[in-house]
C-alpha cells in the first residue's frame, strides 16, 4: 500500500506512578487502512486509544493526525479534529431514541448557543437516515435505545461516530457480546466504513481479526511486539511465546 | 412562530398542565383567599422560582445545588437596596445624624452612602443588576468548578459552603447590608406604594405572570437540542465529551440559568413581603428549596410549583399550631420522597393518575365524536 500516512504515533510513553503502561510506542496508520491491535490483558491497548483521544495525557511522545499534533488539545477539540472513539461497553444514551442519539452526535450546534438554536433540517434528517441504514437500524429510529439488543447498541455507537465522518475511527472490542450473524454483519460494516478514513480496532476474537484486518499490531507490556499481516504475526515466535508459553 | 409557542407551552400535554396551574394561580387563589393569605401564596410563589430553577439545574442538569438561596438573595437584596434608597429620602430621614442614607447605616455610624449602593438609585440599573449579579457570581462559581471537572457531591458541598459564607458576610457587614435584621421598612417603587392592598394584588399577578414566563423559557430550552444533551450528559458524560462537546460549558449554562431564575424570585419576594434578610438566603432556606423541588418532582417544572405551594402551606398551617413539630415533619417528607416516591408528586401523577385522566379525556372525546350530526356529515 502506498497510501499516505494519516496517523503517526512516535515515542509515545505514559507512566502511572512509575509504571509504564505504554512505553516508547511508535505506530503508523495509513488512510483507508483498517488496523487491528491485539495483545494480552494489560498490554496497553485501551490506554493507546485513551491517549489518542485525549482521555489520558501522554507523559512524552507525539500523536499526529494529518499534520496536527493532538496531544496538546482537550478531548472535545480532538473529536472536532476528526477522531471518533467507541468505548468498550456500549456507551449510548439509553433514555433517548436511536434518532436522538444520532442527532446529538451530528457535528453541528456543538456550542451552548448553537445547540439552543439547532434545527433538524432536511440535511440532518437525510444524514441520520443514511447512517441508520448503514448500521442496520432504520426500523428502530424511534425506539428508545435502551431497549435495543446488545449488538444493536454496539452498532448504534458506531453509527454515532460515523455521523461525525471522522478521519480516524477507533473501536474498542466492537463485536464483544455479539451473535455469530451479528459478527458477520459487523465485519462487512467495518470493511465498508474504512473507505476514506483510517480505522483502529481492538479485538480478541482471532477469527474476526482475520476477516477484517489489513494489518495487525501486537502489543505486549506497553511495547510493540510485532506488526504485519495476520499470517506473519501468527507465525511470529515472539507472539507465540507471549500468547502460549511462559 | 407558532411552533415556538408550542414548544414553550410544552406541546399539548404540557399546555394542559400549564392551563390547570394558571386557573389555580390566577383564578381560584385570588377568588378564594383574602389579601393577607393571597400575599402569603405570592410569597410561596417566589420560592417556586428557586424550585423551578432547581428542576433545571438538579433534575435535568444533574447538578445538586445546595446554595440556590444565595442567588435568591442576590435578586432580593438588589431590589431591596433600590427600595431602601427610595424610602430613605431626605424628608423621612431628617432626624438622622446623616440624613438621606438608609437608617441602619446611620445606626452603624456610616456617614456616607457606600460606593456599591450608589448605582441603586436607578431602577433600570437595579433590574439589570438583579439579572447580572447572580449571573456573574454563578458563572464564576460554576466555571471554576466544572472546568476543573469538580462535580457531584463535591459541588453540592461547595455550594452549601458558599451559602454559609455569604450569610456570615451579610450578617457581619452590618453597616453595608443591615446585618441580621436585613433591609426593612420598604415603602415605594418609583413612588408607587407597594404596601397597599391593590399593590399587593397587582404584584401577585405580576409574580404569577413572571413565573409562567420563566416556565415557558425553560420549556423552550428543554425542547431544544440542549435539553436532550442535558439528558445525555446525565446518562453518559464521557460519550458526550467524546462526541465533540465541551461538557463544562453546558453545565455552566444550566447552573447560571437556575441562578438567574432564582434571583427573579428573590426580587419578587422583596417586593411582595417588604423586606430582605439573611434568614432567607442561608443554608436552611437553600435546602428547603431543594425539598420543594424534590416533593414536587425534580423532573417537572409545574410539579415544582405545586411542591412549593404544598410544603409552604403545610409549613404555615403546621407551625401556626405545632411550631416545633414542623421541622420533623418536613424531614419525614424528605425521607418519604427519597424512599417511596423518588420522582415526587409529578412521579405519583405519572404512575397512578395519568392513565385515568387520559381515559376520562378520551371518553369526553368519544361523546363528542358520536355526535350524530358529525357522523352523518362524515358519511355523506
Amino acid at each position: 500500500m502506498s497510501e499516505k500516512i494519516a496517523l503517526s504515533i512516535e515515542d509515545l510513553t505514559v507512566s502511572f506512578d512509575g509504571f509504564k503502561a505504554v512505553d516508547k510506542l511508535s505506530l503508523y496508520v495509513e488512510k483507508n487502512e483498517l488496523r487491528v491491535i491485539i495483545g494480552t490483558n494489560g498490554a496497553g491497548k485501551t490506554t493507546v486509544l485513551d491517549l489518542i483521544c485525549g482521555k489520558t495525557r501522554a507523559t512524552s511522545g507525539t500523536i499526529n493526525l494529518n499534520g496536527t499534533e493532538l496531544t496538546r488539545y482537550p478531548e472535545h477539540k480532538i473529536v472536532q479534529l476528526g477522531v471518533g472513539r467507541k468505548f468498550q461497553t456500549p456507551s449510548i444514551y439509553e433514555n433517548l431514541t436511536v434518532l436522538e442519539n444520532l442527532e446529538i452526535s451530528y457535528p453541528e450546534g456543538r456550542g451552548v448557543f448553537g445547540s439552543l438554536t439547532f434545527k433538524r433540517t432536511e440535511q440532518v434528517t437525510q444524514r441520520i437516515l443514511e447512517v441508520a441504514e448503514t448500521i442496520f437500524l432504520t426500523e428502530f429510529l424511534n425506539t428508545q435505545s435502551g431497549l435495543l439488543s446488545h449488538g444493536q447498541k454496539q452498532w448504534l455507537e458506531i453509527g454515532m461516530l460515523l455521523i461525525q465522518d471522522p478521519e480516524l475511527l477507533m473501536l474498542d472490542e466492537p463485536v464483544a457480546g455479539m451473535s455469530v450473524s451479528e459478527r458477520e454483519k459487523t465485519a462487512d460494516l467495518l470493511n465498508k466504513i474504512c473507505q476514506g478514513r483510517s480505522v483502529i480496532v481492538i479485538e480478541h476474537d482471532m477469527e474476526f481479526v482475520k476477516r477484517i484486518a489489513h494489518k495487525v499490531t501486537v502489543l505486549h507490556q506497553g511495547k510493540l511486539l510485532a506488526e504485519g499481516n495476520m499470517e506473519s504475526v501468527q507465525n511470529n515466535p515472539k507472539v507465540i511465546e507471549v500468547y502460549l508459553g511462559h | 412562530m407558532n411552533a415556538l409557542l408550542n414548544r414553550a407551552l410544552g406541546e399539548r400535554r404540557g399546555a394542559i398542565g400549564l392551563a390547570v396551574l394558571a386557573v389555580i394561580i390566577f383564578l381560584i387563589m385570588p377568588l378564594a383567599l383574602d389579601i393577607f393569605r393571597l400575599n402569603l401564596v405570592g410569597k410561596y410563589l417566589t420560592y417556586a422560582f428557586a424550585a423551578v430553577g432547581l428542576v433545571m439545574v438538579w433534575g435535568y442538569g444533574g447538578i445538586l445545588s445546595l446554595g440556590q438561596g444565595v442567588f435568591f438573595g442576590f435578586g432580593g437584596y438588589c431590589m431591596a437596596m433600590f427600595l431602601k434608597l427610595e424610602a430613605s429620602d431626605l424628608a423621612s430621614t431628617a432626624h438622622q445624624t446623616t440624613p438621606g442614607i438608609p437608617d441602619f447605616m446611620d445606626w452603624n455610624q456610616v456617614t456616607q452612602l457606600p460606593m456599591i449602593w450608589q448605582p441603586f438609585h436607578s431602577f433600570a440599573f437595579t433590574v439589570f443588576a438583579i439579572i447580572a449579579v447572580p449571573l456573574l457570581i454563578s458563572y464564576i462559581i460554576s466555571a471554576a468548578m466544572f472546568k476543573r471537572r469538580v462535580g457531584g457531591v463535591y459541588f453540592s458541598i461547595i455550594t452549601q459552603a458558599i451559602a454559609a459564607i455569604l450569610t456570615i458576610l451579610v450578617v457581619g457587614q452590618q453597616g453595608l447590608t443591615g446585618g441580621i435584621n436585613g433591609i426593612t421598612d420598604l415603602k415605594t417603587l418609583n413612588g408607587w406604594n407597594i404596601n397597599t392592598d391593590s399593590a399587593k394584588y397587582l404584584l401577585y399577578f405580576i409574580n404569577g405572570a413572571l413565573l409562567f414566563g420563566v416556565i415557558m423559557v425553560c420549556n423552550l430550552v428543554l425542547s431544544s437540542k440542549l435539553g436532550r444533551l442535558l439528558l445525555a450528559l446525565r446518562d453518559k458524560e464521557d460519550r458526550v465529551r467524546f462526541s465533540g462537546y465541551d461538557v463544562a460549558n453546558f453545565k455552566i449554562f444550566i447552573f447560571c440559568m437556575g441562578a438567574v431564575i432564582s434571583a427573579i424570585g428573590g426580587a419578587m419576594f422583596t417586593l411582595q413581603v417588604g423586606f430582605m434578610s439573611p434568614s432567607i438566603i442561608g443554608i436552611v432556606p437553600s435546602i428547603e428549596m431543594v425539598i420543594f423541588a424534590a416533593i414536587g418532582g425534580r423532573m417537572s417544572l409545574v410539579g415544582a410549583v405545586y411542591g412549593t405551594l404544598i410544603v409552604n402551606y403545610g409549613k404555615t398551617a403546621f407551625s401556626e399550631s405545632f411550631p416545633s413539630l414542623w421541622l420533623l415533619f418536613m424531614g419525614a417528607m424528605f425521607i418519604g420522597v427519597v424512599m417511596v416516591f423518588p420522582n415526587g408528586l409529578a412521579g405519583l401523577y405519572q404512575s397512578y393518575l395519568k392513565d385515568r385522566v387520559a381515559l376520562v379525556l378520551s371518553r369526553i372525546k368519544k361523546v363528542k365524536s358520536s355526535d350524530p350530526l358529525k357522523v352523518v356529515k362524515a358519511e355523506s
